[in-house]
């Protein structure tokens, strides 16, 4: 099986937001960056599938010279090879369109992405590129098993799950559930030394336009301070009369 | 020219999110002097859509017809070119988030998810979106013809504008897919985190499984749904689903009482969009108190058991 794993460098989850040059560019200075939360989840599932099934992982990252850090990450957790689209990743139906061009050529089995990237939160990427392959395509995937081409997933619904099953080649966009937290891989010695050897291969975008661009950014407004209250009583009170929630 | 409206069904009925996505088409169809439509598959009482301002109802009947994101993404093309529409609005409930970016590329459009309002304008078409889990907020231009978008939940709210619409039935064709749903496990009789106005939560404070009981009868004497910190889930006191936050799920509800809550970054991250924020910690320095709008500093195996006391009582006195 020939998985391919969709990476999105994000700011790491602790990262003090700021934004620089009139509010329109995302202040960089000092954040450390991750492999997105999510797809950590899926590439911890493709190694699964590479240890007890025999698969190899490819990840691919569509974006500048400085995401290649979180590229050789996912190598050293075990992935094979990499492959980033030097552009900047701008809007998601871009993204999306540069991946597909990936796939053509790939021959992939199984295509695993995360729900949304936690910076830009578009949760578009991975529906997109299914649409655009028409490939079949589960969203909030929280479990997924293979066997031969069929998968049988689990979904995560308003309230509840749904069991789906579907042939390959298949792409989900994952969550926790898909392994759980005590799974994730933090790199070893020996596969921080191995990534330095593995392929990772440039390839230059194809798309030129995007959908969608954004124009600035806005911090949320100042809190005032929080009301202490000494009992439930005037705590009830506060929340129907003033803040009129119950 | 016009907006195409979403409206999810469930079982016949209405989610709450449908009229609040009617509310807000209705409002963009007015800043763009166009008229709203409104598609609808199985919905036992269309026209409950408008009092919110659905002038044009497409209704499919098709009892057969089950919930699956590419047919229903392709229905909502065939309603977006039967009607020109030039925008399309979902919600950000679990199959809105799903249709979204299919119906998008299947009309070549531009797509905006987690939308927190009216476009700041129409020309070029610009609206403001969560960003960095609502961190912050970011104005995004859908530059194509044709505009997708997904409005964040409890963002717009229900506005009335009774208008006297039409019904209209819709026959769509139907797409093949082979993605089989085989079976739906809801988890019975409770409240979901995405539909409930209040949201009852807990932390590591509580200290095991054993004492949710009491977080449980809040909920249900509020009417609430229960959510829970990460560690929480992880340690396997409660389901996965209920873990909320920058990698769980996102809450937008009217009040977020959060119970032996730290208030970690990653945890404010997923619930900042609450409008009214209540805390109940042991420890006053809690960063949590600074994200809060009403606090109590104390133990919660005191205060939880008392609270559910007085709003017995007074949901008896105000009911
Ligand atoms: C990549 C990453 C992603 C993360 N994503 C999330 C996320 O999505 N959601 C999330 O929640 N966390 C997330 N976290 C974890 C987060 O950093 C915190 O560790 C977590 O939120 C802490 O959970 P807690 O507040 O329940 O526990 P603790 O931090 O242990 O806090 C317990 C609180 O309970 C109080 N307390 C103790 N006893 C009582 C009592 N008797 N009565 C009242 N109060 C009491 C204590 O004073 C303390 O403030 C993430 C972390 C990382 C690194
Ligand atoms: N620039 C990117 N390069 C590769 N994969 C991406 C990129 N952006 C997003 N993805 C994938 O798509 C998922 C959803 O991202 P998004 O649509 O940006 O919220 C992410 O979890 C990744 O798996």
């Amino acid at each position: 099986m020939k998985i391919l794993v969709c990476i999105s460098h994000v700011p790491d989850t602790t990262s003090k937001i700021n934004f620089t040059e009139n509010d329109s560019k995302f202040d960089s200075n000092g954040v450390q960056f991750v492999i997105n939360p999510y797809d950590e989840f899926a590439l911890t599932r493709a190694m699964w599938f590479k240890e007890k099934q025999g698969a190899t992982i490819t990840v691919v990252t569509v974006g500048n010279a400085t995401t290649e850090p979180t590229l050789r990450k996912a190598l050293a957790i075990g992935a094979d090879e990499a492959i980033r689209v030097n552009a900047e990743a701008i809007d998601g139906f871009t993204v999306a369109k540069e991946l597909a061009e990936v796939l053509k050529n790939g021959g992939f089995d199984l295509v695993l992405a995360g729900k949304e990237s936690i910076d830009y939160n578009g949760g578009m990427v991975p529906g997109m590129l299914a649409t655009l392959l028409d490939y079949n395509f589960v969203n909030a995937c929280v479990g997924l098993e293979i066997e031969g081409d069929k998968a049988s997933i689990q979904r995560e619904i308003d309230g509840g799950k749904e069991i789906l099953s579907a042939n390959l080649p298949l792409i989900i966009a994952g969550q926790k559930g898909l392994v759980e937290e005590k799974d994730l891989r933090i790199p070893n010695m020996r596969g921080i030394m191995m990534a330095r050897q593995k392929k990772l291969t440039v390839v230059e975008p194809s798309v030129n336009e995007n959908a969608t661009s954004s124009v600035s950014f806005e911090k949320p407004a100042a809190k005032s301070a929080c009301k202490i209250v000494d009992n439930v009583d005037e705590l009830i009170s506060l929340l129907h009369n003033e803040a009129k929630v119950i | 020219m016009s907006v195409l409206v979403f409206a999810e069904t469930s079982e016949g009925k209405f989610k709450k999110s449908a009229f609040e996505v009617t509310s807000y088409g209705k409002k963009v169809a007015e800043q763009l002097g166009t008229n709203v439509v409104v598609l609808a598959i199985n919905a036992n009482d269309a026209k409950l859509l408008h009092k919110y301002g659905a002038e044009k109802v497409l209704i499919v009947n098709n009892p057969s017809l089950k919930f699956n994101a590419k047919v229903v993404a392709d229905i909502i093309k065939q309603a977006a070119e039967k009607e020109s529409s030039t925008v399309i609005v979902v919600d950000s409930n679990a199959n809105g988030l799903y249709v979204a970016p299919i119906a998008a590329v299947n009309l070549n459009a531009g797509y905006a998810s987690n939308v927190l309002g009216l476009p700041s304008s129409t020309s070029p078409f610009t609206l403001k979106r969560k960003a960095f889990s609502s961190k912050a907020s970011n104005f995004t231009q859908i530059n194509t013809a044709i505009k997708v978008l997904s409005l964040s939940k409890n963002s717009f709210g229900l506005v009335e504008n009774e208008v006297s619409g039409v019904v209209e039935e819709f026959s769509p064709a139907i797409v093949e897919s082979n993605l089989t749903s085989v079976s739906i496990e809801q988890t019975s009789g409770k409240v979901t985190i995405a539909d409930a106005d209040i949201v009852v939560s807990g932390g590591r404070g509580l200290k095991g499984p054993e004492n949710w009981g009491m977080v449980e009868e809040l909920a249900s004497v509020l009417g609430a749904a229960t959510a829970c910190s990460k560690p929480v889930s992880d340690l396997g006191w409660r389901p996965h689903s209920e873990h909320v936050g920058q990698t769980g799920k996102p809450v937008a509800s009217n009040l977020y009482i959060a119970i032996g809550i730290s208030g970690a970054i990653q945890h404010l991250a997923g619930i900042n969009s609450s409008k009214v924020k209540v805390v109940i910690n042991t420890d006053a320095e809690a960063p949590f108190f600074k994200a809060a709008d009403y606090g109590i500093v104390g133990d919660a195996f005191e205060v939880v058991p008392k609270l559910v006391e007085k709003l017995k009582e007074f949901k008896a006195n105000n009911a």
